[in-house]
């Protein structure tokens, strides 16, 4: 079946045979490899993108269910070299190792911050709950993420 | 025959080839099931009604908090954006977080397929692991929950190994209602979600003093059959069981009295 989904503001159009995932057709055959597979079973978020709106865990979607939907990836957050101040906010508060649970950790916070520029302590805990990080220990996104959440209140928010 | 909404379950159990279904059935553009409404005293929550559309639900805040609660429990955030009660209820899986609280609401599955419609108590709704009573070629259209009686207090207390989206290691929904009456259900402590009446026996007509629940906790070994996997030991199980019973009990009749803390605190 050939189905259209718009990725990033640009429209794909690709054939899927069955149950392949939407994460699988934007890594294999949209050439967006930001989303990364970790655990194919919705439980590490590295995975997360927002389609139509929500975040969700792209492994948890079939591609033919996202026909005729709007996706934004990681690869959307980012003007050219402008980043999202979320992922300025990882950068410099020591959030990236590996960097491999990154793209879905800029997701859900980003989708967050955009929503809610200054989210307490618990609301960034809550918001990045699914997403799971094997390097940082988790204190240094939280931090970055935090001061994000000060600075932004003290810019007269 | 497998019913596709959120897929949060399907599509990983059809990649691991759990499921082997000859046909997917997709029911997001049907109309009609996405609605949450209030229908002849109680909320109607539509097949594709998400745990975040629960979350975010005025209606539910005020008539049936704890289910709030439960819901706000389930996975991530970007799992209540796909995951359905309805889903979660037909998936069945033993640890699933809408069982407890819609078994102490006595809620309605209500059922359509060719032969027309039925309406299934939930206590009668699980069969085992993953098995419900719902046939070949039907679907769940809707599950009806009464809105309970003033005054009442409620409490959804699960247990997991870590804060993010792990799945019950056990969970227990507490409803305290008028007239002494309380209702309790038991999630991941036995091959279904499990309603405990020799307990609430014990507990009928009775404040939650330390007496009522000493009474309570006795009964609880033989209301659940917990088992040992990756989660945790059949052991812990049963001994956590009752830490937690205790909580939701002081938890639902704190509530009840309009104080304690509010629906969506952990007390785990
Ligand atoms: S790859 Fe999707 S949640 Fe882990
Ligand atoms: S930085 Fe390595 S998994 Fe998070």
């Amino acid at each position: 079946m050939r189905i259209t989904i718009t990725v990033n503001g640009v429209d794909h159009s690709v054939d899927v045979r069955g149950p392949e995932s939407l994460l699988h057709v934007l890594r294999e055959e949209m050439a967006l490899p930001g989303s990364k597979n970790a655990c194919e079973q919705g439980e590490c978020g590295s995975c997360s993108v927002v389609l139509d709106g929500d975040v969700v865990c792209s492994c948890l979607v079939m591609a033919v269910d996202a026909n005729g939907s709007t996706v934004r990836t990681v690869e959307g957050y980012a003007d050219h070299d402008v980043l999202h101040p979320v992922q300025t906010a990882l950068l410099d508060g020591g959030g990236v190792q590996c960097g491999f649970c990154t793209p879905g950790f800029v997701v859900a916070a980003a989708e967050l911050f955009d929503v809610n520029p200054t989210p307490t302590s618990d609301e960034i805990r809550e918001a990045l709950a699914g997403n799971v990080c094997r390097c940082t220990g988790y204190g240094a996104i939280l931090r970055g993420l935090e001061e994000l959440a000060a600075r932004n209140a003290g810019g007269g928010a | 025959m497998r019913i596709l909404a959120g897929g949060t379950d399907l599509v990983p159990w059809l990649r691991d080839d759990l499921i082997t279904p000859d046909l997917v059935v997709d029911i997001k553009r049907l109309p009609g099931l996405g609605d949450l409404d209030v229908v002849d005293g109680a909320l109607r929550i539509g097949a594709l009604v998400t745990f975040a559309d629960l979350v975010a639900s005025p209606l539910i805040a005020k008539f049936l908090p704890m289910l709030g609660e439960a819901a706000g429990t389930v996975g991530s955030v970007g799992i209540r954006h796909r995951a359905t009660l309805v889903g979660n209820i037909c998936s069945a899986v033993p640890s699933c977080d809408s069982g407890p609280p819609l078994l102490v609401h006595e809620a309605m599955v209500h059922v359509i397929g060719s032969e027309g419609g039925r309406v299934v108590p939930i206590r009668e709704w699980f069969l085992g692991p993953k098995q419900t009573v719902l046939d070949r070629g039907e679907l769940v259209a809707h599950v009806t929950v009464p809105i309970p009686p003033v005054p009442r207090g409620a409490a959804f207390v699960r247990l997991s190994r870590y804060a993010g989206e792990d799945l019950a290691q056990a969970s227990v929904a507490v409803l305290s209602l008028p007239e002494g009456e309380w209702r309790v259900a038991f999630g991941a402590l036995a091959p279904t979600p499990v309603r405990a009446p020799a307990v609430e026996a014990a507990l009928s007509g009775r404040q939650a003093n330390d007496g009522a629940i000493a009474d309570a906790l006795r009964l609880v070994p033989d209301a659940i059959a917990p088992i040992t996997d990756m989660r945790a030991s059949k052991e812990y199980r049963m001994a956590m069981a009752g830490v937690m019973l205790r909580r939701a009990l002081h938890l639902a009749e704190t509530r009840r009295a309009g104080a304690g803390p509010a629906y969506g605190t952990a007390v785990m």
